[in-house]
């Protein structure tokens, strides 16, 4: 967290400056009603829209200046990024006491205050969090998945999903600092920072750096975690380790996609476990299946620095029982592959890696390497390729990914067993805009065919319940090309090919690029499936597939501390009420 | 509608070009017998990708989006991209994929048409020194037609 600029020493009342500035206010992050915890760290930053004169710029908190609270005064940066801007930074501070916080800053012309709320934990409830993300996971899938594991007849479920019997549910809103829809970046940001944040943003607040990694910074629930409680951290998912919402346990930058700084910052972090696909950005730009852009070897830096690797199912399992001090578990050079393939299609890449883990056997060897610690542990699991095949229109595979994210909460349940040391919360990071409008009947009888499958979309009482097979013991039904399966729709997606069935060979492509830089078109590999319809999108043809929507996800919680989720919160608030459990507010 | 009639009028103005005599007789390299091996520390590539090195084949896949209209340079994938990695910052590529160099700058073809690319096979990690771009495997001198 260096930063090149003057340091002013203790120098912070400044004369008038000649009027060179704009009109334009400046920007104070953390921003404007940001609730903090108390003691955790971040960085000032106030932006002014012109050039500033240090000497008559002042940034107070409560009336005092600054320096007086956090122990130490702002660098100035004249000329930030080497343009006609000036800003004050001041990184890694921390409020110790809790209450309301007017900051105000002035280059001796313009005002302007913000106020932040420093909150408090109270007494500790929980030993240990377990915060479980299905990413993108609506309504939709969480009931087409209980059709699928469960069965239904006449309109009774024969079960529950593991996470459907949990006592405390919330409505969660998710929009961000500067739009009403999310992406995976900032709304993970929110549970593990308790600050709002922007697209694309993880761990820091999107000010106007030009480099991604020097925007301010907030602290993770991966630090607070380690740094206040002495907990042990683990990391688990499908995705690749660097992808958006595991990031967010570690990562501070701009710009999601930082993967080879993302690997860095794990490796700085050193969470106790780390489980999931994306083994390219370990691995130097010489060997093959790499995508770094150096040759720096992480698979040897984090063996120097303790870890185990393991590389597979079997390795995976033998690392769990040998009890290594810290495990890095890469299954998959990018994202694993999800259930629906793993288990029955073998398409993706199951055939390159024919011994990927389960999500739920990886939660259990996470469980038993982080239940060593005595102080606790926080661990994030995210089943993460519900959000990925949604995009991609694929909802056979989000919904299989659904059940795995089931049986991955009912692998934490048992382990928990009938202690009450452990908040469970199982949540979504955003929505998507997908609704089960009935099923597609192949053998519906009806008016003449268009010649589409669009007139065997049974609705109301004509969807009746789909055929699927009884399911296997963890819920998964061993075949989705079934005569009467579920018609799932998405309201917000580009040109495509509705084909009305499940993809039996691959995950979906449903576009593929157009003429036109930035544009995508239909892809036609589906043009031919038979029944197919050419549907036109109802989002630009920038937009290359189904997208993220601005409703409220529903969480789902049980254990101690999990009563403080009840009816409508703000995704930050999921922080809060985790760092509340584990009292991450305490003095170190 | 529209959208989709202007694309296949745009590109119905490129010359469609035919294979020259001949071709059919190099070896034919599939995106299948590229690599080899499941382990996640890094792939091998194949005995018979290691056999075909500095030889001339032809290989079979689609364009994606390149950098710019007129390129000499492009990546070969085996199925169609859905997404430009080049334009969005979030978009990663396949792990197989080819990159050819062209022996003449050529404008895109139609993203969705398959294309028969020949030229001559060059394996090793490689930096693009215009665009940085790291690749594995080559076709470089590389001619194409539509497949």
């Amino acid at each position: 967290m260096s930063f090149r600029s003057l340091l002013l020493a203790g120098a912070c009342a400044f004369a008038a400056f000649p009027a060179a500035s704009p009109a334009a206010a400046q920007t104070i992050y953390p921003i404007d009603n940001a609730a903090i915890l108390v003691g955790s760290m971040f960085d000032l930053k106030v932006e002014f829209a012109g050039l500033a004169n240090p000497a008559a710029t002042r940034v107070t908190i409560n009336g005092v200046d600054h320096a007086q609270l956090f122990g130490k005064a702002a660098g100035f940066i004249e000329k930030e990024d080497g343009k006609d801007q000036s800003a004050v930074l001041l990184r890694d501070v921390a409020i110790t006491t809790p209450g309301k916080y007017v900051v105000r800053a002035t280059d001796g012309t313009n005002a302007k205050e913000v106020t932040w709320e420093v909150y408090d934990t109270p007494e500790r409830m929980a030993k240990n969090v377990i915060l479980f993300i299905g990413d993108g996971m609506t309504l939709a899938h969480r009931t087409a998945a209980r059709m699928l594991a469960k069965g239904i007849t006449e309109g009774k479920f024969h079960g529950r999903l593991s996470f459907d019997r949990f006592p405390y549910t919330a409505l969660v809103s998710t929009s961000g600092v500067e739009s009403i829809v999310t992406d995976s970046a900032n709304s993970a940001h929110a549970y593990t920072t308790g600050h709002k944040s922007s697209n694309n943003a993880l761990g820091v607040y999107a000010a106007r750096n030009a480099n991604t990694l020097d925007h301010p910074k907030v602290e993770t629930l991966g630090s607070l975690a380690k740094r206040v409680g002495d907990m042990a951290v683990g990391v688990v998912t499908n995705t690749e380790i660097e992808d958006a919402t595991p990031a967010s346990m570690v990562a501070h930058t701009r710009r999601r996609s930082d993967y080879d700084d993302i690997v860095r910052m794990f490796l700085d972090a050193k969470p106790d476990v780390m489980m999931g696909g994306g083994a390219a950005n370990f691995l130097p730009k010489s060997t093959p299946g790499s995508r770094r852009k150096d040759e720096v070897d992480y698979i040897a830096k984090f063996k120097e620095a303790g870890y185990v690797v393991a590389t597979d199912d079997a390795e995976m399992k033998a690392a769990g029982a040998a009890s290594p001090a810290k495990l890095l578990g890469l299954f998959n050079l990018g994202n694993m592959d999800g259930a629906l393939d793993r288990r029955f299609l073998k398409g993706g890449t199951v055939k390159r890696f024919p011994n990927q883990p389960d999500l739920t056997d990886q939660v259990k060897v996470a469980l038993q390497l982080l239940s060593r610690n005595e102080k606790g542990f926080m661990l994030m699991v995210e089943s993460g390729m519900i959000d990925k095949y949604t995009h991609s229109l694929d909802m056979e595979r989000a919904v299989y990914d659904t059940i795995l994210l089931d049986n991955a909460v009912k692998a934490a349940m048992d382990w928990v067993g009938d202690r009450n040391d452990t908040l469970i919360i199982v949540v979504a990071d955003h929505s998507h805009p997908i609704g089960i409008v009935g099923t597609v009947n192949d053998d519906m009888s009806g008016p003449a065919p268009t010649g589409s499958l669009r007139d065997k979309v049974g609705v109301y009482e004509k969807a009746g319940f789909p055929n699927y097979p009884k399911p296997d013991a963890e819920g998964y039904p061993d075949r989705v090309d079934v005569s009467r399966r579920l018609a799932i729709f998405s309201a917000g997606y580009p040109d495509y090919y509705e084909t009305f069935r499940p993809k039996l060979d691959n995950p979906n492509v449903p576009t593929s690029a157009g003429p036109a830089p930035s544009t995508y078109v239909a892809n036609e590999a589906y043009a031919k499936s038979p029944g197919a319809l050419l549907l036109t999108g109802t989002l630009p043809n920038s937009v290359n597939a189904d997208v993220h929507s601005a409703e409220d996800v529903i969480l789902s919680a049980i254990g101690p501390g999990a009563e403080q989720f009840r009816g409508s919160i703000d995704n930050t608030d999921v922080f809060r009420y985790i760092v509340n459990a584990l009292a991450l507010g305490r003095k170190k | 509608m529209r959208r989709r009639e202007f694309c296949i009028g745009a590109f119905s103005a490129l010359p469609l070009l035919r294979a020259a005599p001949g071709w059919a007789e190099q070896a034919r390299l599939n995106f299948s017998e590229l690599y080899e091996g499941g382990s996640v520390l890094g792939l091998k590539y194949t005995q018979r990708l290691l056999s075909l090195k500095d030889k001339t084949v032809a290989m079979k896949g689609f364009m994606a989006p390149p950098l710019k209209a007129e390129a000499d340079f492009f990546v070969l994938t085996r199925e169609p991209v859905s997404l430009c990695p080049f334009c969005s910052t979030d978009a990663e590529w396949p792990t197989d994929i080819v990159v050819i160099y062209l022996k003449r700058a050529m404008p895109p073809m139609r993203f969705s048409d398959q294309l028969e690319v020949t030229g001559r096979l060059e394996i090793g990690s490689k930096t693009d020194l215009e665009t940085g771009f790291v690749s594995q495997i080559r076709l470089v001198e590389s001619q194409v037609v539509r497949a």
